[in-house]
């Protein structure tokens, strides 16, 4: 016990040595958090919509204000002909093109009905989608102002069945984005930070050639990987605390579940993390080799842990594999207890999960560690 | 000159010799792009809805099939009492609950506007927010259909055309992101690492001494690299040109051109970093920590930059990858050529000589 004591504390010493590294480890990440949740969301604004008119009449001009008043579209300017707007789409100058047809006015009042050609650009395809709700909500708002003004007696015999729907949106009513992504960024940050130090730290003792002389000691082998292994649990642990007091401080994300449950989670989780950085550790020569492994798990971890995109949108086989990704358990066990409020019963699957993973990678990572070349 | 090509032959059997090192840098990009090309999606497909009928008649059963049929929705559950909703999104399987109200039909024929209540979990707004416009325009469209036989009056509607992307395929969105991304992160990640390593080992010093100026101790760094990289860059738009059908609408030089470019300013980022940090682990964790995340959500590789707030708007501008992205996205899908995108052209080549000449001065002739 005593000598593990000694271990640990060379290992703190080591990390606050390091004046290079700290505002690494402790500052970079809250910065990140701070600026990247403000950056992360898929809400559809500012939508650079352009038109033209064929028509210059008063109708023409008022379903122009009418998205002109929506805070969705920010008409930007009108073209007078097609060729100029497909070349101000080319340059990316705008995202819509709303093409109003001669005699607009006249048919809608003879023919009754009226089409309306809109040009969307469609890189983004779920932006464009969207884009294109908006747009129809707008229009059919307008047909009801249309159809007001212009009903003759003899139409409103006409009945039309319909039938409404209205949304609500439970745990997020305003669909707020940061409440969405803080939980995630914060996971992403813990993880990262405590993977890259683990995975990097005994390799650098092995090509430094100081692993040699530990190696040497009566140290035992469970003795040096706990000790290495502590203070980046430790430094995990209070990576979160600070990331969740501005999670709530700074951008009032409700805090609805049990912060015990929180932390029994997370102190499970990132002894998953701390074995896989070790087992990384025991399979490489160099730091070098040891960060571009660290590296390819990580951005396979994060762009398929469901906190960017869906997991249930992906292929089938896509989804197995994330049923190996450590990243997914931890964000939905964030999201489900901050946001949702739910107890251990509800994330029981992920805990199991996560025991089973710790278990297994830590175990490997012991298994893998040898102390003769 | 003599002396410089045998530098850059030294630094090309440096990295030949390191097999598994090589191995990892063309391994992994191309299991990355294969991988997140195919999973990375933000189309909704299957998602779990549950249903709490309380008419259960003919038009309620109608919509019901309706939206089960879509790729869209599965329905999977039944809910019999109010307290279930919160229970089922607890667990966390069903994403959207939908409530008919009673009387359903009665109300529909009497033109009396029955009601649909959808109730998603927003946890995920994205998805929540693109369940429920889904499941009124379905909805919306069975509307359409009972109501075919009835004169349309006074009515303004918009054809919508998607350009660039008529099936709104998400692939067309994210493989240039990715291709970026790897890009990016290779090549900042692998010249950072080989000066401090020189600095760590202590073979610094052997460079210093000898008659090579900083410049060409830089430059021999990266030539070897550059023509990695560029193997990187091919493999990649041939791997997204066959398997992910990824258009080249404009011109294949221009594209190789512009990589080329890119490349060598995510190296010359690189090197910037390595003459800053003292050890490897702080270039490793500058170049993965200080990249990853911001390159992954500021490039508008994930999320649309025009939606930022604008302080964001403008750091995003900082960003290379940015505006390899644009650049990217209007060579393969608008086809456009270089007259559309000489700005950005231009500040990626401005953005490399700043790291380039911001790392000759900060290169330390000296040892400490």
């Amino acid at each position: 016990m005593k000598i593990l004591g000694f271990i640990i504390q060379k290992e703190f010493k080591q990390i606050f040595r390091n004046k290079g590294m700290l505002p690494i480890i402790f500052i970079m990440p809250l910065i990140q958090l701070i600026i990247l949740s403000n950056a992360a969301t898929f809400d559809i604004k500012n939508i650079k919509l352009s038109y033209i008119d064929n028509d210059h009449t008063s109708y023409s001009r008022n379903l122009i204000s009418k998205f002109d008043a929506s805070k969705y579209f920010h008409v930007i300017t009108d073209f007078p002909n097609e060729k100029a707007a497909n070349s101000a789409m080319l340059n990316g100058d705008v995202d819509v093109i709303l093409e109003i047809p001669q005699h607009f006015e006249r048919d809608l009042h003879k023919e009754k009905h009226v089409n309306l050609r809109v040009t969307i650009n469609a890189i983004d395809g779920a932006a464009a989608g969207v884009e294109s709700v908006y747009i129809n909500q707008i229009i059919q708002n307008y047909n009801g102002h249309i159809k007001l003004s212009l009903m003759q007696p003899l139409d409103s015999q006409i009945t039309f069945l319909s039938i409404s729907t209205i949304p609500s949106f439970w745990y997020n009513k305003t669909l707020n984005y940061k409440t969405f992504m803080v939980p995630g960024i914060l996971v992403l940050l813990v993880t990262m930070i405590t993977l890259f130090l683990s995975g990097m730290n005994i390799v650098r003792e092995k090509e430094m050639g100081t692993l040699e002389q530990i190696n040497v000691t009566p140290i035992k082998k469970s003795q040096f990987i706990i000790g290495k292994l502590f203070p980046f649990w430790v430094i995990g642990l209070g990576l979160l605390s600070i990331g969740l007091i501005i999670a709530k401080v700074l951008f009032n994300v409700p805090i609805i579940g049990d912060l015990g449950l929180m932390y029994l989670y997370t102190s499970i989780y990132i002894l998953v993390i701390l074995g896989i950085g070790l087992f990384i550790s025991n399979f490489t020569d160099t730091q070098q080799q040891a960060m571009f492994i660290s590296w390819f798990f990580m951005v396979i971890f994060i762009l398929m842990s469901g906190l960017f995109t869906p997991i249930e949108s992906m292929p089938k086989w896509a989804q197995v594999i994330t049923e190996f990704n450590p990243i997914k358990y931890f964000v939905q066990v964030m999201r489900m207890v901050m946001l949702k409020g739910s107890g251990i019963v509800d994330i029981l699957p992920q805990l199991l999960k996560t025991i089973l993973y710790a278990l297994l990678m830590n175990g490997l990572a012991i298994w893998s560690y040898k102390k003769t070349n | 000159m003599k002396l410089f090509l045998g530098f850059v032959k030294k630094e090309f059997y440096h990295i030949l010799r390191d097999r598994r090192s090589l191995f990892i840098l063309f391994g992994m990009p191309i299991i990355q792009i294969l991988l997140f090309g195919f999973a990375i999606t933000n189309e909704i497909n299957n998602v779990n809805i549950a249903v709490f009928d309380h008419s259960k008649d003919v038009t309620t059963q109608e919509i019901i099939n309706k939206i089960s049929a879509s790729s869209y929705f599965s329905i999977n559950q039944l809910i019999e009492n109010e307290t279930d909703i919160e229970t089922v999104f607890k667990k966390g399987k069903i994403k959207a609950v939908l409530i008919f109200e009673r009387d359903f039909n009665k109300k529909l024929i009497t033109n009396k506007n029955p009601t649909v209540q959808i109730i998603t979990d927003a946890t995920d707004p994205n998805t929540a927010n693109t369940i429920s416009n889904y499941v009124n325009a379905t909805i919306q469209s069975y509307v359409k259909e009972i109501n075919k036989d009835t004169p349309i009056v006074y009515q303004i509607n918009a054809q919508s055309h998607m350009v660039y992307n008529p099936e709104l395929k998400s692939v067309f969105m994210f493989v240039p992101g990715v291709m970026t991304v790897i890009l990016m992160l290779v090549s900042a990640m692998m010249t950072s690492i080989s000066i401090t390593r020189e600095k760590e080992l202590g073979t610094m010093e052997v460079l210093l001494v000898s008659p090579l100026k900083p410049i060409q101790v830089i430059a021999g760094k990266v030539i070897p690299y550059v023509f990695l990289s560029v193997i990187n860059a091919i493999v990649i738009i041939v791997l997204s040109i066959f398997i992910f059908k990824m258009p080249v609408e404009g011109s294949l030089i221009l594209l190789g051109f512009e990589s080329v470019l890119f490349i060598i300013t995510a190296l010359a980022l690189g090197i910037l970093i390595s003459t800053v940090s003292a050890t490897q682990q702080t270039a490793m964790m500058i170049s993965l920590m200080g990249l990853m995340l911001p390159v992954i959500i500021l490039s508008g590789f994930i999320f649309p930059i025009d939606s930022m707030p604008l302080p964001l708007q403008l750091i995003s501008n900082i960003i290379p990858a940015k505006w390899f992205i644009i650049i990217l996205k209007a060579i393969m899908l608008k086809g456009v050529g270089i007259f559309y995108i000489w700005k950005e052209t231009l500040i990626l080549l401005a953005m490399t000589l700043f790291f380039i000449i911001l790392s000759t001065k900060k290169y330390k002739i000296r040892l400490e």
